[in-house]
């Protein structure tokens, strides 16, 4: 029998889920009860599932801890997992991302932090070193804050070669050919309206990317306003928004087999941070944004809750889950690709993150 | 504790950090440092440390350290100097939401 869980990170702690037919969920307490969880990753490589959050006591600080025991046990590198030197001058102020490598890479852990930086892990996760590269960037100085604070938000490694995509916000789209070593941005076609010159090389407020899981060269994008699509590795992008009811939104996820399918969850607009007309709906494309599908059964009728940037995730089962929170505290939960949520909890605090897995090794 | 001592109280929540104690007695023959203070009483506690001070060596923004009663910020911060006898006190700020 397969078990599923699901990590929700929230403003006010963690929570576990697990199912083992993906309708009915068991809730755990709290973990990590008043701190944020800003990050969560779930890593089933290597026969085991470790669990890894991306903590911040708003007095004590952040931290990354890991549980290789679905969260009977947490611990939490005596050094300190993510942490800047001192001739850095800087800290590390809460982190947004913990994005395992792919299975031809193991232990490699990616995070993304604010001040805007990426570390990279070659031992699960429990040790990190900064990126030199992108920390050194000679348009740091250009790079802004969004309303949530200056911060690479998603690391996303291509399994087939050393190709990395980075996004930022505000900075945009960033693209390493080299595993990390150098960077470039990476934003063509991707509009900025809030800035002087609308299409910038860079500064471009991304809230989302993600890559096919079968053409690695294609990736999705969620922007402040803009839904797009690259086909050659963020060369130019090219909108896909035509067909969803709103281009503003934070969430992009792609299906982790099927090439051509991802998910967005629309928000109205930037000066109206809801799901539009107050119905809240996931849209999937099968083919790669030339047209979108509305899927709502299952989720309420009247919400007026945002989905953030990582609140939302997809297991690699068969058929795939997908799973999202609301700044409301509600979860939702997908057995069949977004054909149909129930709700798995609700009245929680702001949700943050989302991640789910098949259990492995335990 | 010897009277060249100063004492540091520790906040409830970081106790099992630093031993389970709730005040830390450290020799202090003369007048320190409150960082010089603090790196002393984080000597083989990188946990704790890391909850009280930034990577930087700055005092984390939302907690407080009063000497003799006085919140340092509003003294000289981590150059304020801690006499022998003194009574450092670490707690979290009220902040949050």
């Amino acid at each position: 029998m397969t078990t599923t869980l699901m990590a929700i990170g929230t403003k006010k702690g963690l929570w576990l889920a697990t199912s083992t037919d993906r309708q009915a969920w068991t809730l755990s307490e709290p973990h990590f009860l008043m701190q944020e969880v800003a990050s969560v990753g779930i890593d089933t490589r290597g026969g085991r599932t470790r669990i890894m959050a991306g903590v911040l006591s708003y007095h004590w600080g952040p931290t990354v801890v890991y549980s290789d025991d679905l969260g009977e046990t947490w611990s939490e590198p005596e050094q300190g997992a993510i942490k800047f030197s001192e001739s850095d001058n800087a800290a590390v102020e809460r982190i947004w991302q913990l994005q395992p490598d792919s299975a031809g890479r193991p232990g490699v852990v990616w995070a993304g932090c604010q001040p805007i930086s990426i570390w990279k892990s070659t031992d699960y996760g429990e040790h990190f070193e900064l990126n030199r590269g992108l920390w050194d960037h000679p348009h740091r100085s250009q790079w802004g804050a969004g309303f949530g604070g200056a911060a690479a938000h998603s690391v996303v490694p291509s399994p087939a070669d050393d190709t990395v995509h980075v996004a930022m916000s505000t900075g945009g789209v960033y693209r390493s050919d080299d595993g990390g070593a150098s960077w470039a941005p990476r934003n063509k076609g991707i509009s900025a309206y809030f800035m002087p010159d609308p299409n910038p090389e860079f500064g471009q407020c991304v809230h989302k990317i993600a890559r096919d899981a079968v053409e690695p060269n294609r990736l999705y994008a969620q922007n402040h306003h803009g839904v797009y699509r690259s086909d050659n590795g963020a060369e130019t992008w090219e909108s896909i928004a035509d067909g969803l009811p709103a281009d503003f939104g934070f969430v992009m996820l792609s299906h982790p087999h099927h090439s051509g399918t991802a998910w967005v969850i629309p928000l109205k607009a930037d000066g109206e941070r809801i799901p539009p007309d107050g119905k809240l709906a996931v849209h999937r494309t099968d083919d790669s944004g030339s047209s979108w599908i509305r899927q709502d059964q299952g989720l309420p009728k009247g919400e007026y809750n945002a989905v953030l940037r990582d609140a939302a995730g997809v297991d690699t089962l068969d058929p795939v889950g997908v799973y999202f929170g609301t700044r409301g505290g509600s979860v939702y939960a997908s057995a069949d690709e977004g054909e149909s949520f129930t709700e798995v909890a609700s009245h929680l605090p702001d949700v943050l993150c989302v991640r789910a897995a098949a259990v492995v090794g335990s | 504790m010897g009277a060249s001592d100063v004492t540091v109280l520790i906040p409830t929540l970081l106790r099992p950090l630093i031993g389970d104690r709730s005040r830390v007695p450290l020799a202090a023959p003369s007048a320190i440092p409150l960082g010089q203070l603090l790196d002393n009483l984080h000597h083989g506690y990188p946990v704790f440390a890391r909850r009280i001070r930034d990577e930087t060596g700055a005092l984390r923004r939302y907690v407080n350290v009063y000497v003799n009663g006085e919140d340092v910020r509003r003294l000289d911060g981590l150059a304020t100097p801690v006499q022998p006898g003194a009574e450092v006190m670490i707690i979290q700020s009220v902040a949050g939401g």
